[in-house]
């Protein structure tokens, strides 16, 4: 099962590429997408049902953690490709212009686009699977590559800029997690542990400490950066604005994920081999500064996808600080990173909207947005009360479980911070979203009647309903599969 | 024994310094691809002994890989985006070299402090290090958009030393699948830079500086 689900994406990329026709490639899309999310149902049903091991080489498998990261790439992927199909036929009809100096720009060819989406999800579906921390690497630097083409959608000069600055930060970050792999194979010489994950997790307690303290400072490193942990971070603002709304969703929901996941793999060894406190309090610390980083630059955001991408910062943030926190606070990650990843998809996915509609990103040309698209409008204000944590959602209950665990630990300190700059977010935000939704709405000359596309909406409805059942009622299917997952990031078997 | 290879050694950091010195760009990209077989090579230089098969035949791609086809790819993007022959640095050759001495000193110290794994050939893990901080060095301080991938590629070759020097053998598959990553990792760039010439008519990353945070929404204005 897990052969096909590397390579049915593949399979289809490759496909994408090679067809003529627009619409059967976008069937093509579609249909990938579906057979994908079913696949992944079996997985993890089979995973729940027989709680064995699915081994089909020393390469590829499947545990809880994965498992559980693979099922969010999967179902986001489902979402975006419905989003991507709606998108692209809007695309065809009018070509690019840009919306910040006017010039006209085109696109790059549907299926380049198509493809390399495709492979993308190839790509991320190898990194949840991987059960060797080389082949671990080279997936997540994969990811880079694939997705380096999608930024690069509407050809203008912005859009060069962000797509170089990804390629270049994200490849030398990731080469730094290379290194780290080499430190935990020197770690694990004399005890021929190797780098599959099993063979550490078994002989994590005989590995050399200060050289598997090097290789997690190397690992967080590399993978913090891809995953957007401040002061790494500075690729993902660029990018997220930059790229087409569906890519910016994936972007913040599924790749962010994986870095996260490669992270919690080396946190899991380190665990295992009795130096959680280590690696803990480095997961917290740059948890909080990611948080204020986010904060201090929210309140002075101009334009409103940086300001997604700066929620990502501070999500990404949140998940670091559960991680390193640990026990209850690790379920709170895992819960906050399905949370997260289907709300910020659903609002970049809207985001794409009100950008067609506004026809500008920035934040203060923006205003009484549901006089001209109601829909929009009120999804977008869905959205925001979601990602800022007003329960009922997923989001609230895991950012209220991490600060329960502060708590719990008694650091007060930690605690009374992460309350402060939670508020400061909520602040900042609020000050957009509101701005942007309510307010007297001057016609623009030469303004077009507005027909919200019912297909880039439907998702971002779909995932929020999603999010605010998380909050209401777990089921407990996913509740054991979140509480194995933990136990996976936190070093169990 | 391994008197070559020590040598070797030597020849690596020497082709740091003079990266660090290098103006042209075709001389900077024919250092990196030398560099790199170089370091391709080394394994079989180390070995005692007769090499195995799969290390003379994996020695082969990578020197097929970085000694021909990188500076292939690399010298089609520089004649293509039409860049003016010279690196130019942002600071000055001096500063550049002064700051690699500087690396190699701390390099040296820091090897010694590491607990690493006893090491056959001498100063390799110094020399591996210090590698990585010239590719540090070739990314930021450079502004062509060439002289960024050529540092990507150095830092990669530090990397691949350093691996050496630790004894982590990877599997085949991985090494091949890291390989194949360097592989489209420059071809990509390669793609973006000639993207980035014909829409700015140069490829100097300075340029590239619209996006930011405090200066935001003033494009075009």
């Amino acid at each position: 099962m897990i052969k096909s689900l590397l390579l049915l994406p593949l399979a289809s990329g490759v496909m994408a590429f090679l067809m003529r026709g627009d619409a059967p490639r976008r069937q093509l899309l579609l249909w990938t997408a579906r057979l994908h999310f079913l696949l992944t149902a079996l997985v993890i049903y089979t995973r729940l049902a027989s709680g064995e091991q699915a081994e089909v080489s020393a390469w590829f498998g499947y545990d809880s953690l994965g498992v559980f990261f693979l099922g969010i790439t999967s179902l986001l992927f489902l979402g975006a490709s419905h989003y991507a199909v709606a998108y692209l036929a809007s695309e065809k009809r009018d070509p690019g212009e840009d919306f910040g100096d006017g010039s006209i720009f085109t696109n790059a060819p549907e299926a380049v686009f198509t493809g390399c989406l495709l492979l993308f999800l190839a790509s991320m579906t190898a990194v949840t699977a991987s059960r060797h921390m080389g082949l671990l690497w080279a997936s997540v630097e994969a990811t880079t590559l694939l997705s380096a083409p999608l930024i690069y959608f509407h050809r203008h000069r912005r859009s060069l800029e962000a797509t170089w600055k990804y390629l270049l930060i994200c490849s030398v970050g990731i080469a730094l997690a290379l290194m780290g792999n080499l430190f935990l194979g020197a770690a694990g010489l004399k005890t021929g542990a190797g780098l599959d994950v099993g063979g550490l997790l078994a002989k994590a307690a005989l590995l050399d400490k200060p050289l598997l303290k090097a290789a997690f400072l190397f690992l967080f490193v590399g993978y913090g950066t891809k995953m957007g942990i401040s002061p790494f971070h500075t690729w993902l603002p660029d990018a997220h604005s930059e790229a087409p709304a569906v890519v910016s969703a994936l972007l913040s929901g599924a790749l962010l994920n994986c870095a996260f996941l490669g992270i919690l793999r080396a946190n899991a060894v380190c665990a295992r081999a009795g130096l959680a406190d280590f690696t803990g309090g480095i997961l917290v610390i740059f948890g909080l500064f990611s948080l204020v980083t986010a904060a201090l630059f929210m309140l002075g955001q101009r334009d409103y996808k940086r300001m997604l991408a700066y929620s990502s910062i501070e999500h990404m943030g949140i998940l670091a600080l559960g991680a390193g926190l640990g026990g209850g606070a690790l379920f709170a990650s895992m819960l906050g990173a399905l949370s997260h990843s289907l709300t910020k998809a659903g609002l970049f996915f809207t985001s794409g909207s009100v950008l067609a509609s506004e026809k500008t990103k920035r934040i203060s040309e923006v205003s009484g947005l549901w006089r001209r698209a109601p829909r929009t409008a009120a999804l977008w204000l869905a959205g925001f009360f979601l990602i800022t944590g007003m329960p009922p959602s997923g989001i609230f209950l895991s950012k209220f479980l991490i600060l329960k665990e502060a708590i719990a630990l008694k650091d007060y300190w930690l605690a009374g911070a992460y309350l402060f700059f939670l508020a400061l977010l909520f602040a900042g935000m609020a000050r957009v979203f509101i701005g942007m939704t309510f307010g007297e709405r001057a016609a623009k000359p030469g303004e077009k009647p507005y027909a919200e596309p019912g297909g880039m909406l439907a998702p971002a409805a779909a995932f929020f309903i999603c999010v605010i059942l998380a909050g209401l009622f777990i089921p407990g299917w996913l509740n054991a599969l979140m509480k194995a997952a933990a136990l996976n990031a936190a070093g169990g078997i | 024994m391994h008197t070559f290879a020590e040598l070797t050694i030597v020849f690596i950091v020497l082709l740091d310094l003079s990266l660090a010195v290098a103006g042209s760009l075709s001389y900077c990209i024919k250092l990196v691809a030398l560099q790199g077989v170089v370091a391709g090579l080394l394994p079989l230089l180390a070995a005692s002994g007769a090499p195995h098969a799969r290390a003379v035949l994996f020695a082969a791609v990578i020197v097929g890989l970085k000694g021909a086809v990188f500076p292939w790819l690399l010298m089609r993007a520089r004649d293509k985006s039409g860049a003016r022959k010279d690196v130019e640095p942002l600071i000055s050759y001096p500063a550049s070299i002064l700051l690699c001495l500087g690396a190699f000193v701390a390099a040296s110290w820091l090897g010694s402090r590491l607990p690493l794994p006893e090491t056959h050939v001498a100063w390799i893990v110094p020399a591996s290090l210090a590698t990585i901080f010239t590719g540090f060095l070739l990314i930021t301080t450079r502004s062509k958009a060439i002289s960024q991938v050529l540092g990507y590629l150095v830092i990669e070759n530090g990397i691949y030393i350093f691996g050496l020097a630790l004894f982590v053998e990877q599997p085949m598959m991985v090494e091949l699948a890291i390989l194949l990553d360097v592989f489209v990792a420059v071809f990509v760039m390669g793609i973006a830079i000639f993207h980035i010439s014909r829409e700015f008519d140069h490829i100097d990353t300075a340029e590239l500086s619209e996006l930011n945070d405090w200066r935001r929404g003033e494009y075009g204005k």
